[in-house]
């Protein structure tokens, strides 16, 4: 019996409760399975597609040729706003990044049901792999975005990577403290996929993607620009256009006073706000196993 | 120092199921309406308290639905009790329906890291028993394709050897062996046995009363989330068929069923 004690007393580990998540801490600790994960979504997502991950260009490339002719040629944005392609690429591409978030997110953990009914690992683990295969697919638009900027003379600056970084982070923080809330959720009621769809519908177009903030500054009342103004998304899109369009324009069109105070707000406010998708998501995922 | 160290504790545990039998709002309605009941709970696991020491070989047996799997899902913590604690001391490996975490897209060779990762190993470690793994499962020249061409047999020796591999402290078998060819039956048997007798702690939910008898050393009865019998695995495997047999009987004389059944 010696040696039996030999292997399994080398280490000493304390009896503890199984199953006890450590929630996104936990997450940062597993990053080499989260690594594995994420590459299995990209791998699954592509399987058998001759154009694998190009599709991550082609997706983009297709918006951009719709919203563009629509809204730049037949709208006649083209002629209101200089440089227009870029000024609606840029923001195309963040609000893709967090639709694509929000909506993969919310099915990623009942997408993993049968790992989530058989093994236990951290849940925040799906979630938070969804939302990094999002940002390798924003990788190829912010790719075009800087090379079209670049063509149209954008060199980089202090202030236009700060915009980039408090854009990106801002979104990204509000897209994964929603995408916890709805995937437990969607656990529950598979309504919650549907009712995101909705959301994203809303999100594209509330935004000064195809059209200038300053249009609903002129048309809109007071409280309306307000609330306009104070919705995450449009302070990002702002961000991202003063980022990578407004440095190769003239510098006419303006942007709303305090834009960087109001998206460092909203920055903490969604940092409040994954704080609370967490405690809520490590509340419910307490019932996924049978849920499920 | 002679007093046995715990390898798991379950101690009152209890939990319940809700069974939902309205999902909409116009099922649930309607069930309003004719006065049926929206849900029922039932109790899978009934103030359950059993403790495991390390180095031990237990079964739990039980018919269908007496909660064994339950527990041994409380055990490996994808469920927390309603009521009670369940703790456990080390690295836990599941074979709760082995393969959930095979991803039929990716090779045998990526799935063998991904399922090492899931069950706790990292990359040095899956590298150093990669031959080890690939060699037990036998899967020769299906190595680098896909999962989803593998034969079931194929499929299952693959997800069994990742989990052997990974060296538990505390191993948990959930009907694994029923399935796959009697060869590599045989050799996971083997290896389960040697895995014993290291001095690591296993539980094994199996129907193959002969099978538990070899295994293990101690049976664990339940019924009806209960704890009927906690001792040596003869007579807990001998319950076991016993109770089979009543049940059996009960099905082919409907009229006698009222006391037998559950």
């Amino acid at each position: 019996m010696t040696s039996v004690s030999g292997t399994a007393g080398a280490h000493e580990p304390e009896l503890a409760e199984p199953g006890r998540g450590g929630g996104l801490t936990e997450v940062v600790r597993r990053r080499y399975l989260l690594r594995l994960i994420v590459r299995r979504e990209l791998r699954a997502r592509y399987q058998g597609s001759l154009l694998g991950l190009g599709w991550s260009y082609v997706r983009p490339a297709a918006h951009f040729a719709v919203f563009f002719f629509v809204a730049g040629v037949f709208l006649r944005m083209s002629e209101q706003i200089e440089h227009f392609p870029i000024f609606m690429f840029s923001a195309l591409v963040l609000v893709s990044f967090f639709n694509e978030t929000l909506i993969n997110t919310t099915h990623a953990v009942v997408g993993n049901a049968p790992l989530v009914r058989k093994v236990y690992l951290p849940r925040e683990l799906f979630p938070v792999a969804s939302l990094l295969v999002s940002c390798v697919h924003l990788v190829p638009g912010l790719v075009i975005v800087m090379g079209v900027a670049v063509a149209w003379g954008w060199t980089p600056s202090a202030a236009a990577i700060g915009s980039a970084l408090l854009g990106f982070a801002l979104v990204a923080t509000l897209g994964i403290g929603l995408g916890l809330i709805c995937s437990a959720l969607h656990v529950f009621y598979r309504d919650t996929a549907k009712a995101v769809d909705i959301v994203t519908l809303f999100v594209t177009w509330s935004v000064p993607m195809i059209y200038p903030w300053t249009m609903v500054r002129d048309t809109a009342p007071g409280w309306a620009l307000d609330l306009y103004l104070a919705n995450p998304l449009t302070l990002g899109v702002l961000l991202f256009e003063r980022a990578f369009w407004w440095p190769t324009t003239d510098g006419t069109l303006p942007f709303p006073a305090h834009l960087t105070r109001d998206a460092f707000i909203a920055f903490a406010l969604a940092v409040l706000l994954l704080g609370a998708g967490q405690f809520v998501f490590s509340r419910l995922q307490r019932r996924f196993a049978e849920e499920l | 120092m002679d007093e046995p160290r715990r390898a798991v504790v379950v101690d009152a545990v209890t939990k319940r199921f809700t069974l939902r039998h309205a999902r909409s709002i116009k099922n649930m309605t309607l069930r309003t309406l004719h006065g049926k009941r929206l849900r029922d709970r039932f109790t899978a696991l009934d103030a359950v308290s059993v403790t495991i020491d390390v180095g031990e070989a237990v079964a739990l047996v039980g018919l269908n639905g007496s909660g064994k799997s339950t527990l041994l899902k409380i055990i490996s913590g994808v469920m927390p009790p309603d009521e009670g604690s369940v703790r456990v001391r080390g690295r836990i490996a599941g074979l709760i329906e082995v393969g959930a975490g095979l991803h039929p897209d990716l090779t045998g060779r990526e799935n063998v890291f991904l399922n090492g990762a899931i069950l706790g190993m990292d990359r040095e470690e899956t590298l150093r028993k990669f031959d080890s793994i690939v060699e037990f499962a036998d899967i020769g020249r299906f190595l680098d394709q896909p999962v989803r061409f593998y034969s079931s047999g194929m499929f299952m020796r693959l997800a069994f050897s990742i989990a052997v591999h990974t060296d538990p402290d505390v191993f948990l078998i959930d009907e694994v062996l029923a399935v796959g060819d009697p060869l590599f039956r045989r050799k996971c048997i083997e290896r389960l046995h040697e895995y014993r007798d290291s001095g690591r702690t296993m539980v094994v939910v199996a129907h193959d009363a002969n099978l538990l008898r070899q295994l293990c050393t101690r049976g664990v009865f339940l019924e009806d989330g209960r704890v009927r019998w906690d001792g040596d695995i003869d007579t807990a495997a001998d319950m076991l068929l016993k109770k089979r047999q009543e049940r059996r009987r009960a099905e082919a004389n409907p009229s006698g069923a009222v006391e037998a059944g559950r």
